[in-house]
C-alpha cells in the first residue's frame, strides 16, 4: 500500500512551443515516519518532484497518493519548508509562525492556545528569544529555524524540506541536523529532505533516494541506511553502513552521473 | 550563533541611520554622531536654501522694481498683502476668510477625491495586477489616461455630474487614480512566487490573501503611487475650484485673478506649494512607517 505514493510521474514544463521534459517515470512509495534523503546534481528536478508532493505544481502525467487520496493542491498538511526560508518579512518571527497557526487551528484551538503553541513551536527550534525581531534582524540560520517552527506548527502529516540548510555554515548546519533529528524522533513524522550533502544525506535519512541527471531526470538508485536511531554525528561517521552509503553516493554522483559541464 | 549576533548589529541601527542620512552623506560622522554635529548637519541643510530663497527675493526685487514691470516686486506683495501672510485665519465674513481656512476647505475637498481614488485604485489595482492578460489590455490606457490633465476633465464632469460639487471631486479623483492604479497592479505582479507558495500551502482565502500577503507585499509599490496621487490631486484643486467657486483657495486665485490682485495670487501660490509638499511628505512618511521591514530580507 504504502503512506505517500508517488506514481509514474511525468513533469514537463511548456513556455510557448519549447517542452521541456524535466522528470520521467518517477515511482516512489515512502512509508509512514519516514526520514527520506533526495540528492541530486543542480537543476535535475529535486524541487520540482518536490512542489509535486506538496501540491504546489501539477504532474504531467501520473499522480501523488497520501493516505490513499490524490494530491491536487497544497495544504498544510504537506508543510514545505523553502529553499530560501521565505518568511514573510512584514511580520515578526512570532507573527510568520502565528500566520500557520491561525491558519491551521482556528477552529480547534482557543486564542490562548494558540499563542502557547506558537511559542512552544519557537522553542523546538530554539528562536522564542528573537520572537519580535523581523526576518531582516535575524542571521540566515536564525531565519531557517523560523521557517521551520512554521512548518512544524502546521503539524503536518509529511514535512517537506527543499535544502533548508543549503546556504549555512558548517556548525549552524550541525546544529539544525540534530534538531530536526529530534523533531523526527519526538513527533514520528514523515520527512523528505532534499540535500546536496552526502553526509547530511547518511545521518538523517532512512533511505536516500539518487536522482539522474536531466532533461527528464529519474530515479537513478534507492539506498537504505541501516542506522540505529537516535544516531549520533560522531559514532556514526565510523559506522559501516554510513560509511557505505556515502561511498554509494559519491559513486553515484561523481562516476556515474558526473555533470558533465560540455553539456550545459 | 556568534556569527548571527554580530550581523544583527548593522541591522538594529539601520533605521536611524537613514533618518539621519541627509547628515551622514554631507559631513560623515565617525562611529556616533556627536551633538555638534547635528548642528553643523543642520546648519548645512537650512542655510543653502535660506541663501537661495534670498538670492531670488533680490532678484525679484531688481526685475520687477522698475516702472515698466508687469508683475509686483516682493516688497509691494508686502505692502498689499501682508494681511494674507501673518493672519492666516480671519474671518472678515462668510466670503472673506484668511488663507489658512481657504487651504482647510480646499484639504477637505482633495481628502475626498483622493480618498476615492486610493481606495478605488488599489482595489481595481489589485485584481488587475492579478491577471497578465487584464494587465496588457488596460495599461496602454492607464498610460494615455494618465496624462489627462486636469483641466481637460472638467467639461466632461460637469457635463456627466451636472453639478459642481460631484463634479469638482471628480475632477481631482479622476486625476490621482492613474498612478496608484498603475503602481499597485505592477506591485501585485510583482509579489515573489514564494509568497504566493506559502499562502496556498496555508490555503489562505482570497480576502485573507489581500489583507495578509497582497496588500503588505505590494504596499511600497502602493504607497510610491499614493505619493504622486497626492500631489496630483492637490494640482487639480485650481481646476477644480474653478467651477465650485466658495472659499477654497484654488477658487481664491480665480477669484484674485478676475479682480486683478496679483499680489494675494503670489502670497496664495506659497500657500498651495507648502501644503503640497506637506501632503507630499507625510505620505512619504506614513509608507515608511508602514512598510518598515517589506523591504525585503
Ligand atoms: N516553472 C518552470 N518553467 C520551466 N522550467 C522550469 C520551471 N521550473 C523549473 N524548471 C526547470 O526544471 C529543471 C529542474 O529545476 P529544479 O528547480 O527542480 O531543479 P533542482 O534539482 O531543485 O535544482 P537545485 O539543486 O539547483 O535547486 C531546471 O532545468 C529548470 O530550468
Ligand atoms: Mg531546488
Amino acid at each position: 500500500m504504502g503512506y505517500l505514493k508517488i506514481s509514474r510521474v511525468e513533469k514537463t514544463f511548456v513556455a510557448g512551443n519549447r517542452r521541456t521534459e524535466v522528470l520521467r517515470d518517477i515511482d516512489l512509495t515512502i512509508g509512514r515516519g519516514e526520514f527520506v534523503a533526495i540528492i541530486g546534481h543542480s537543476g535535475c528536478g529535486k524541487s520540482t518532484l518536490l512542489n509535486l508532493i506538496a501540491g504546489l505544481t501539477e504532474a504531467t502525467k501520473g499522480g501523488v497518493l497520501l493516505e490513499g487520496r490524490e494530491v491536487t493542491a497544497p495544504g498544510p498538511e504537506r508543510a514545505v519548508v523553502f529553499q530560501n526560508h521565505s518568511l514573510l518579512p512584514w511580520l515578526t518571527v512570532y507573527g510568520n509562525v502565528r500566520l500557520a497557526v491561525d491558519k491551521v487551528f482556528r477552529t480547534r484551538k482557543s486564542r490562548a492556545e494558540r499563542h502557547e503553541w506558537t511559542l512552544h513551536n519557537l522553542d523546538l527550534v530554539q528562536m522564542r528569544h528573537a520572537a519580535d525581531k523581523r526576518p531582516a534582524e535575524i542571521s540566515g540560520g536564525m531565519r531557517q529555524r523560523v521557517g521551520i517552527a512554521r512548518a512544524l506548527a502546521m503539524e503536518p502529516k509529511v514535512l517537506l524540506l527543499d535544502e533548508p540548510f543549503g546556504a549555512l555554515d558548517a556548525l549552524t548546519r550541525a546544529h539544525l541536523q540534530d534538531a530536526v533529528m529530534e523533531i523526527h524522533a519526538r513527533l514520528g513524522n514523515t520527512m523528505i529532505m532534499i540535500t546536496h550533502d552526502v553526509d547530511e544525506a547518511a545521518l538523517l535519512a532512512d533511505r536516500i533516494v539518487m536522482m539522474t541527471n536531466g532533461p527528464a531526470a529519474t530515479i537513478g538508485e534507492v539506498l537504505e541506511v541501516p542506522l540505529p536511531r537516535p544516531r549520533n554525528r560522531i559514532a556514526a561517521a565510523t559506522e559501516p553502513a554510513y560509511l557505505r552509503a556515502r561511498q554509494a553516493m559519491l559513486r553515484f554522483l561523481h562516476e556515474r552521473h558526473r555533470l558533465v559541464a560540455a553539456a550545459e | 550563533m556568534q556569527s548571527s549576533v554580530a550581523r544583527q548589529i548593522p541591522q538594529e541601527t539601520a533605521a536611524p541611520v537613514q533618518l539621519a542620512r541627509v547628515t551622514r552623506l554631507r559631513i560623515r560622522p565617525a562611529a556616533r554622531p556627536a551633538p555638534r554635529q547635528w548642528g553643523a548637519g543642520l546648519a548645512a541643510s537650512l542655510l543653502p536654501p535660506a541663501l537661495v530663497g534670498l538670492a531670488v527675493l533680490i532678484v525679484w526685487e531688481l526685475a520687477t522694481n522698475g516702472p515698466g514691470a508687469t508683475l509686483p516686486p516682493p516688497s509691494a506683495v508686502w505692502r498689499d498683502s501682508a494681511e494674507l501672510i501673518l493672519r492666516p485665519f480671519y474671518v472678515h465674513g462668510t466670503q472673506d476668510v484668511g488663507l489658512g481656512w481657504r487651504v482647510l476647505t480646499s484639504l477637505e475637498r482633495v481628502l475626498y477625491g483622493f480618498g476615492l481614488a486610493a481606495v478605488t485604485g488599489v482595489l481595481l489595482g489589485a485584481i488587475i495586477g492579478q491577471s497578465i492578460w487584464l494587465m496588457r489590455g488596460l495599461d496602454p490606457f492607464f498610460q494615455v489616461l494618465r496624462t489627462v490633465p486636469p483641466l481637460a476633465w472638467l467639461p466632461i464632469s460637469l457635463a456627466a455630474f451636472m453639478d459642481n460639487r460631484p463634479a469638482a471631486i471628480f475632477v481631482i479623483f479622476i486625476t490621482a487614480i492613474w498612478p496608484i492604479l498603475i503602481n499597485t497592479a505592477a506591485g501585485v505582479r510583482n509579489i515573489p512566487a514564494d509568497y504566493r507558495n506559502v499562502a496556498r500551502v496555508l490555503r489562505l482565502g482570497q480576502v485573507e490573501f489581500f489583507f495578509r500577503i497582497m496588500v503588505p507585499a505590494a504596499a511600497p509599490y502602493i504607497f510610491s503611487g499614493l505619493r504622486i496621487g497626492i500631489g496630483l490631486s492637490w494640482l487639480a484643486i485650481v481646476a477644480a475650484e474653478m467651477l465650485t467657486g466658495g472659499v477654497g483657495i484654488g477658487f481664491f486665485i480665480w477669484d484674485a485673478w478676475n479682480s486683478s490682485r496679483l499680489t494675494d495670487i503670489i502670497v496664495a501660490l506659497v500657500y498651495i506649494g507648502l501644503v503640497g509638499l506637506l501632503l507630499d511628505r507625510l505620505v512619504a512618511v506614513t509608507g515608511r512607517l508602514v512598510t518598515r521591514g517589506a523591504g525585503g530580507v
